[in-house]
């Protein structure tokens, strides 16, 4: 297969960036997308140029590194696909392909297709955890947790953390994101105890990092390549609002 | 130097207990005055950070990935051991125990990995802690699958994303540490050089992958839990920029390399489709307990699979290892595929593959298990191959996986290098020649979460080291030797890409290093991984500028490293003359084709020490003491 690719060249933060087109040839079906632009990298090299920099890693569709629009779509047309995973059999010959980073205020381009999300381990930081330090935690089997709720729970502990959410959403929000982490810790008995706390903390960190709000447009849903549900934001909602009228912090230790 | 692994005296089952008070500890008050850096977020590194934060020590971590949370381990699918016995199968500590080192071929510490059985149990009660969603039971219990190498269920999993999940868990322990203040995280931030002060490990020289910023940090122990090599074979089912050079700059400052031609090449991966190809995919081997795998019993037998009626098959597992069958370890997995394929029986197009059919198991379980238990799994296949694995058998064939060499350690994970401290599948400890599925998270998480916690303190309280700053003349010269380094690299100006060397060192070391060595072919590699790394430094070329972000760089300084590692591996390949696990000498066989070990000669660890780049390293052994085992010739038939 034979390609023309409109790819977004930023040489750094503080530069301005542009697209940049390329031709890549003899590109086989069997191929996945990052091995094609590979391809492209290989040629760029030996013609003493730089190589297009973008986030990759596992290549299997799990550590959430890859992050690029394929003609506007995070992670490209396959549904429920990162773009590692995705394999050029999906596209034609001849296609023209527009690829891009991920363009939110809240993850500045650090280069080319590369972009900076740390904001997501902030959030984390804030509150995406349960407090149990190591060692003195009750038998595994001690805390019953049904299949349902376990299977509930997993559907949302799914999330890779890639930020595709964001990316499609024209608001740059991260309510799925922020909602799959707190939906999976409501949905377990280990979670309850820091609920209100957590859906606080993390809450305040996603708006202090400048994320937008949603509108229910759901793109976020649609581009998901985990498939994590929109119904986590409601239940962030619900949950951040129970907790700013209801949760009182308190200060001193002792009961 | 003389090898001491520190294994306590006493009976196997009392000696973690009886060494966890005879330790030195650290008061609660002092703890903060100790810095430690961890390397690598990992399972392993991630588990370390966390605990030794909550304990109240100063930590840095750092990893090369934009978040901690994309570390490797992130990948891992299948699941994790533990001796819970919770079905009632028949498991202990003990069992797990005899398991591992049977699995190991006999060429593991009783010791280390009698402790990591021990703390098994708790490791999944930590998880459990933190809200990882394991499998459940209707009732709400926990639910097991059984892995390759054991007769009991003693694998806990989270669909087949154990690894992301658990990697979430021990991740979300850190970050809640970095939003306390206590770890101060250092992503996209790679690890160049270690710097050693009065024989102590003291600090990194690191760069920023963003700004391309030289930079050294100083503490008062250092950790690596900078995981395996495989990528050493180019192609491998580790994550695209896993690599060698952590533990590579930390042999040559003196730690030794232990071990180094004890790779595990895992029996279920997707084959290889062309030369494009820049990692090969795993099919978790937890399929196996539901698949079946055969070929064709003619050579040449070209028909669809579907076409080939049951007389015309052979499910060559089930008839070699009757009572492990599908389930038998990776390593004799692995050899049975390649034997059958060498013979000319393989499927697919390039002949390298052998069929992982479910058939039988829908027909049993009906489509909806399967997809319960498998369904991404599935999903993935189908969108690598194009084929539904519902309806035509998976292809399947071994790749390189994971790497049971590693930085020599004692018990306490310290490397030869005092201070310096090495964790996870960065080190060689615990799973001699050959790794049992579901076992690395497991010994990741131990090592972590609780092995180094209580080991790091005896440290501190006994070396009693000085305070130093990276303003130490030591650190100044690591960091000029970085420097100079990357301008080396950088004014490579020839002909070919490092990836293509890269491919070419991959091929070498896959045919003559893979899963199959012998003399000839070893010392062949011997003389072609030389001229490799020649013309990389002759003839490669890498574009851009050290202070920016510049991938080409980043590469070429790894695969730099695996040039220079990838002969210390052959020379413990060639030198190691019997068959065991992983590393199988093809003039060490029985008649019928398994691997023939050496007790007599060869029951040691294999100990390299850096002599020069290019010069035999120098060997030191640890001779195995096997108290309570007794070596036996590993059967699974
Ligand atoms: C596809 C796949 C599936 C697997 N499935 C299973 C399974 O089901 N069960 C099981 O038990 N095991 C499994 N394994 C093995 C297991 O996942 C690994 O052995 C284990 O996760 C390694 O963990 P680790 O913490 O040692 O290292 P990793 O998770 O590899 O982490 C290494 C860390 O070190 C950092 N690092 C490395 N070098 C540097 C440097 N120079 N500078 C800075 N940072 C650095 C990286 O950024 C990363 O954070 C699987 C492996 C693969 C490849
Ligand atoms: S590279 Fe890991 S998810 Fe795509």
């Amino acid at each position: 297969m034979k390609l023309t690719l409109h790819i977004w060249r930023q040489k750094s933060a503080k530069e301005k960036g542009a697209m940049a087109t390329y031709q890549v040839d003899h590109i086989s079906p069997d191929m996945s997308f990052l091995e094609m632009l590979d391809t492209l990298n290989e040629q760029l090299i030996l013609n003493s140029e730089e190589p297009v920099a973008f986030d990759h890693d596992c290549r299997e569709g799990i550590c959430g590194a890859c992050a690029l629009t394929v003609n506007g779509v995070p992670h490209g047309p396959e549904a429920q696909t990162t773009i590692c995973q995705l394999h050029m059999r999906k596209f034609n010959d001849g296609d023209a392909l527009y690829v891009e980073p991920w363009r939110a205020r809240a993850f500045p381009v650090v280069k080319d297709l590369v972009v900076d999300r740390s904001a997501f381990d902030r959030i984390m930081a804030a509150g995406g955890f349960v407090s149990a330090h190591t060692g003195g935690v009750p038998d595994a089997n001690a805390i019953l947790i049904g299949k349902d709720a376990a299977d509930k729970a997993m559907d949302y502990a799914a999330c890779i953390g890639c930020g595709a959410c964001v990316a499609a959403c024209k608001n740059s929000s991260a309510m799925l994101f922020v909602g799959a982490k707190i939906s999976q810790y409501a949905h377990l008995p280990q979670g309850q105890p820091e609920r209100k706390r957590r859906a606080l903390a993390m809450v305040a960190k996603m708006d202090e990092e400048g994320f937008g709000a949603c509108t229910n447009l759901y793109e976020c849903e649609a581009v998901c390549p985990k498939g994590i549900s929109v119904a986590g934001i409601a239940l962030m909602n619900r949950d951040f609002l129970r907790a700013k009228l209801t949760y009182v912090e308190t200060k001193t230790g002792g009961a | 130097m003389s090898l001491n692994a520190n294994i306590p005296s006493g009976p196997l089952t009392q000696k973690w207990e009886k060494h966890r008070f005879e330790m030195k500890l650290i008061n609660p008050a002092n703890k903060r005055k100790y810095s430690v850096i961890v390397v690598g977020t990992g399972l392993a590194g991630a588990s370390a950070a966390a605990s030794l934060a909550e304990l109240g020590y100063k930590v840095d971590a750092f990893c090369y990935q934009d978040s901690p949370r994309r570390a490797h381990s992130i990948a891992a699918q299948g699941g994790i051991n533990a001796a819970k016995n919770y079905p009632n199968d028949g498991d202990s500590v003990y069992r797990l125990f005899y398991d591992t080192i049977k699995g190991g071929d006999y060429r593991a510490r009783e010791g280390n990995v009698y402790r990591l059985a021990e703390v098994s149990n708790e490791i999944i009660d930590q998880c459990v802690a933190q809200g990882v969603p394991f499998a459940r039971e209707y009732g709400g219990y926990l639910d097991n699958r059984s892995f390759g190498g054991a007769q009991v269920s003693r694998t806990f999993y989270a669909r087949g994303q154990t690894g992301q999940q658990l990697l979430l868990g021990a991740y979300s322990a850190m970050m809640r540490q970095v939003g306390l203040g206590a770890v101060n995280l250092h992503a996209r931030t790679e690890l160049m050089d270690i710097v050693i002060v009065d024989g102590h490990a003291r600090g990194i020289v690191t760069r920023n992958l963003c700004t391309g910023a030289v930079e050294t940090w100083a503490a008062d122990a250092v950790i690596l839990a900078t995981g395996g090599y495989a990528n050493v074979f180019f192609l491998s089912t580790n994550a695209i920029a896993c690599n060698v050079t952590a533990s590579y700059r930390a042999y040559k400052k003196g730690a030794m390399f232990a071990n180094p031609c004890y790779t595990q090449i895992h029996p279920t991966c997707i084959p290889v489709t062309g030369d494009h190809q820049s990692k090969l995919t795993l099919m978790s081997e937890s399929l196996r307990n539901d698949g079946r795998i055969w070929v064709p019993k003619a050579v040449g037998d070209k028909r669809a699979p579907g076409d080939i009626p049951e007389a015309d098959r052979d499910y060559y597992l089930e008839r070699m290892y009757p009572s492990f069958g599908n389930l038998s370890p990776r390593d004799i997995s692995s050899r049975a595929a390649k034997r059958v394929c060498d013979e000319g029986r393989g499927v697919g197009a390039s002949g390298y593959g052998v069929y992982l059919d479910f058939a039988d198991s829908i027909h049993r379980l009906g489509r909806g298990t399967i997809e319960e238990r498998y369904g991404n799994l599935f999903e993935m296949y189908e969108r690598i191959t194009g084929e539904n694995p519902y309806t035509v058998p998976m292809r399947i064939y071994p790749a390189a996986h994971y790497t049971m060499g590693g930085l020599w350690v004692d018990y306490n994970l310290m490397s030869t290098i005092p201070g310096l401290h090495v964790l996870g599948e960065a080190n060689f400890s615990d799973h001699g020649a050959n790794r049992l599925g579901a076992s690395a998270l497991m010994q990741g998480l131990a090592d972590g979460y609780f092995v180094i916690p209580y080991t790091i303190a005896n440290y501190f309280a006994t070396a009693k080291t000085a305070k130093v700053t990276t303003d130490h003349p030591e650190f100044r010269k690591a960091e000029a030797e970085v420097r100079a380094r990357m301008q080396t690299l950088l004014a490579l100006n020839g002909k070919k890409t490092v990836a293509q060397i890269h491919r070419e060192l991959g091929d070498v070391m896959w045919e003559f290093s893979g899963m199959g060595r012998n003399d000839a072919g070893l010392r062949k590699a011997l003389e072609r991984v030389p001229v490799l790394r020649d013309e990389f430094w002759n003839n490669a070329k890498v574009v851009g500028q050290g202070e920016e972000m510049n991938i080409a760089l980043e590469r070429a300084g790894r695969v730099a490293d695996f040039l220079e590692f990838a002969e210390v591996m052959l020379h413990d390949a060639l030198d190691r003359k019997e068959s065991c696990g992983g590393h199988f000498r093809e003039e060490y066989q029985s008649e019928d084709g398994e691997a023939k070990r050496d007790d007599e000669n060869y029951a040691y660890v294999a100990a390299w020490e850096y002599a020069g780049v290019g010069v035999k390293p120098v060997l030191h052994k640890e001779e195995l003491e096997f108290e309570n085992v007794k070596l036996q010739t590993r059967s699974y038939k």
